[in-house]
């Protein structure tokens, strides 16, 4: 039987080729940090397991302190360990050396994607009714001026989509518009990339400043298009009749 | 002698050349001096801000203001847990609750004139460096400020009762000590609640109209968020004074000497666990509640707090919370392995499954809507929201795992209580079948709310769904909680429990799930905090100093993790002095311990749930000393 510092080591192992090879397959890459986080948790869910009893903390620990120590590891064991210790300054090095080389890649950086909107759009309710006319209305508007990039499924899927990275919104996903109210989208909507607050740096975002083609009204109703077609309710405080 | 012969022509005469001499002199020089001083004076009305170079004022503010809020949730908190403990103690006849309880008291004394000593600093800093924003607080509070007072004069004498009359009201007496205990903490409550009024103001302000000074502060006490942070704090400095007790006993513990020391606080350590966890399962609600408040009040600090640059934060927090539920999880669970001998193998894989779910729903928790990526890794996922694991970035999964979280550690609790004892009741293997599948259907219920809140509308989500899954998780906790109870009450003890035996990574746990606490603390309460942005008062007072900006999220970090640790050594400074004359009476104390290691009071049942010290005696018979610990 395999000691419990063995399984947790192939557990690791397991654990990190599931997210980073397998998962791949039926879905989007992993970021390094996701993976970084899952890994750390399940060494931790190991950790804690193997630890509960004062046996399996020696069956956990025994290994690494025989290991550190040098008891009992000769021959092929103790040649192992003395390369691994030769090579482990070796590794820090190396990882010294990546991460502070200069890269012509941007570093990972956590965006913030919903940014707080400014003062004069925060209450804000669309004025117009939601009638079938002001749906259908919304839904030409954004056929004629959103879709190129958000898709006629309001997918994120448009034909200029693949000329923009990140790409553009996909409001079917009930983590994108469906968490916002309609005055957020109409600030959006409204002021554009360009609008975007220091807060929501860097400001990576293509979307044009439609106050400048737009009536509000068009801006509303293409709102209201929005929602209809995603299949997407906004968030209110009350409840609709 | 006058001459009144000589005055009268004396006065009618001109003023002699010294007088105007003098006259001159006086006027350079004091209408310069009283022009200078009408100058200042009205300078310093106009003065709006000031600064402590090199340090800065806000970070000074910063680490006064969360040293007294933390050292006021210790004085707070600990009153709840010391009267609970001796009312627990008073019940079940056991003495030594009583004597837990008034040796947490002992510590209110010197924590409680540290934290007035805090508040009064903080009070003068705000006064010197902020003296426009507390003219204004001060023009809209000031009835209330009175109130505090009184409430303070209130209970520092019933504090002084309360703890100076221990010993002398005990016995048909006890009554009377068990009232002061509950005035205290009501005047505790009091306390707690005015300065909140003050502060959500800040937060979410409402209109102030005209009338007399206390209907005005009355209307601004009533402010959205004014309960919801009442609420929320009263919890957490329950959750607070539980695991500060825990973090003594574990230090004391690996500290003790004696056997009879180990068996003390290590039941101590059990029970300020106890008591931490018990708090902390509600908590999450009222977070929740806070934060809808807070959202309805505002859209605009909503999203700043959940979906803006604080979003942050709460990834953090939820790792914070994972340690602390994990931290708990695994003291109990060691409980189990080592105060229960024999019961390791028999709960290892119901262990093994909460410990999956657990660490399932802590990877659901802590990963974010928009995911830390390189420019490669967001090209490859399409942006940096993935399009599988990004639904776990949403409150509906979030709220969902953090009930499956609760309802774990209530669980691991409930198996940690049945331990050892095998249920003797006509009807326990109904009961048992019923608890069961009752878990069962919780689960699934608070799952499929979840999965089903992607597809309603927000409202839909939150006034119901969210509502309905922590209903279902009370409503389990609530009924198997007394359930189990009378199945306890007529179990019969199969493996006794055996106390002093965890090992020294108890104790460990027990200090990293109070330090999980108070870095929790630090953390919302700069959230709470920044949300406001760069207003004093949200919407009515701008910030115009030099600090109006949000500082960099690691830069917060560092001054949580500051204040954090500053803390701890001002709760060892207060241990320390509290428990400094113990040393001289310990000797023959102990002494005689270690000659009847059955002198801890026993009762006839388990006063606090899991407790089980009704055959610690026999057990002790079968210990074979003290032989160190892993």
């Amino acid at each position: 039987m395999k000691s419990s510092l063995a399984k947790t080591a192939i557990l690791l192992v397991g654990m990190y080729v599931f997210l980073k090879f397998i998962l791949p397959l039926f879905t989007a890459p992993l970021p390094a940090s996701l993976i970084f986080l899952y890994v750390a948790l399940t060494f931790a869910a190991a950790a804690i397991f193997y630890t509960m009893s004062g046996a399996g903390l020696d069956d956990f620990m025994g290994p690494i302190g025989r290991f550190l120590t040098g008891e009992g590891q000769t021959g092929l064991a103790g040649t192992a360990r003395l390369i691994v210790f030769a090579l482990f300054p070796v590794l820090v090095g190396w990882q010294t050396y990546t991460k502070l080389a200069p890269s012509d890649m941007p570093p990972a950086e956590n965006r913030t994607i919903h940014p707080a909107p400014p003062g004069e759009f925060v209450g804000l309710a669309n004025p117009f009714p939601r009638t079938p006319e002001n749906i259908m209305m919304g839904q030409g508007l954004y056929a004629a001026f959103c879709s190129p990039c958000h898709g006629a499924n309001f997918d994120g899927k448009g034909p200029a989509a693949v000329g923009f990275n990140p790409p553009p919104a996909n409001f079917s996903d009930p983590g994108t518009i469906a968490q916002l109210q309609e005055s957020y989208l109409f600030w959006r909507i409204k002021k554009g990339g360009v609008g975007l607050p220091v807060e929501g740096m860097p400001w990576k975002s293509a979307m044009p400043r439609w106050e400048k083609e737009l009536p509000d009204e068009w801006i509303w109703k293409i709102i209201m298009g929005e929602y209809a077609g995603a299949g997407q309710s906004p968030r209110t405080w009350e409840e609709e009749e | 002698m006058k001459d009144h012969g000589t005055d009268e022509p004396r006065r009618s005469r001109l003023p002699s050349t010294k007088f105007w001499a003098w006259s001159v002199l006086w006027t350079l020089v004091l209408l310069p001096t009283w022009v200078w001083a009408q100058d200042a004076a009205t300078q310093a009305m106009s003065v709006e801000y000031r600064d402590i170079p090199g340090i800065g004022s806000r970070n000074v503010i910063w680490v006064v203001a969360q040293q007294h809020l933390l050292l006021a949730g210790f004085v707070l908190g600990v009153p709840i847990f010391a009267w609970v403990c001796e009312l627990v103690g008073w019940k079940s006849n056991e003495a030594r609750y009583d004597k837990l309880a008034k040796e947490f008291t002992k510590l209110l004394t010197s924590a409680y004139a540290t934290t007035a000593l805090f508040g009064g600093i903080l009070l003068f800093l705000l006064i010197g460096l902020y003296p426009k924003l507390m003219a204004y607080l001060s023009d809209i509070f000031f009835p209330s400020f009175l109130a505090y007072c009184m409430l303070f004069l209130m209970e520092t004498a019933v504090l002084y009762m309360y703890w100076y009359g221990w010993d002398a009201m005990q016995g048909s007496k006890k009554w009377i000590h068990l009232s002061l205990g509950f005035l205290l903490n009501l005047f505790a409550l009091g306390i707690m609640i005015v300065p909140n009024s003050w502060a959500t103001f800040q937060a979410s302000p409402v209109v102030v109209g005209d009338g007399t000074a206390i209907e005005r502060a009355w209307a601004a006490m009533w402010n959205p968020t004014w309960w919801p942070v009442n609420i929320h704090r009263l919890i957490a400095n329950v959750v607070l004074g539980g695991f500060i007790c825990g973090a003594y006993a574990g230090i004391r513990y690996l500290l003790a000497t004696s056997r009879a020391e180990r068996e003390h606080y290590d039941w101590m350590g059990y029970v300020g666990n106890f008591i931490g966890v018990f708090g902390m399962l509600p908590l999450p609600f009222a977070g929740y509640w806070l934060m809808r408040e807070i959202y309805q009040y505002n859209q605009q600090m909503g999203i700043t707090l959940m979906g803006g640059f604080l979003a942050w934060l709460f990834i953090l927090q939820a790792m914070l919370i994972g340690v602390l539920f994990l931290g708990a999880n695994y003291y109990f669970w060691m409980g189990i392995t080592y105060r229960i001998p024999g019961s390791e193998q028999r709960y290892r894989r119901p262990v093994l499954a909460m410990l999956i779910v657990l660490m399932v729903c802590l990877g659901v928790w802590m990963t974010p809507h928009s995911l830390v990526a390189s420019l490669e890794e967001a090209r490859k996922m399409g942006g940096t929201h993935h399009p599988l694991l990004g639904v776990f970035g949403v409150m509906s999964a979030k709220m969902t795992v953090s009930n499956l979280m609760i309802l774990v550690t209530f669980m691991s609790f409930i198996m940690y209580w049945r331990a050892g004892k095998q249920e003797t009741a006509a009807w326990a293997r109904v009961a048992k079948s019923v608890m069961g599948a009752l878990l069962v259907i919780a689960g699934i219920a608070v799952i499929v709310l979840g999965v089903w809140g992607y597809f309603v509308p927000a409202i839909i989500r939150i006034n119901y769904f969210s509502v309905a899954q922590v209903l279902i998780v009370l409503f389990i906790m609530l009924t198997f909680t007394p359930l189990t109870a009378v199945l306890m009450k007529s179990a019969r003890t199969t493996t006794e429990m055996v106390w002093g035996q965890m090992p020294i990574r108890a104790a460990y746990c027990l200090v990293s799930n109070a330090v999980m606490v108070i870095l929790l603390m630090s953390l919302m309460g700069y959230a709470r905090s920044s949300s406001r942005v760069h207003w004093h008062i949200y919407g009515v007072m701008r910030d115009t100093s030099d600090y109006a900006y949000s500082p960099a999220l690691g830069y917060a970090a560092a001054f949580m993790s500051l204040n954090t640790f500053v803390f701890c050594l001002l709760v060892a400074f207060i241990f320390w002095v509290a428990t400094m004359g113990d040393a001289g009476k310990k000797g023959p104390e102990q002494g005689q311990r270690e000659q009847d290691p059955a002198r801890v009071p026993e009762g006839m049942m388990p006063a606090m749930a899991g407790g089980s010290p009704g055959k610690d005696h026999h057990a002790r018979a079968q210990v074979s000393g003290w032989d160190g610990v892993s």
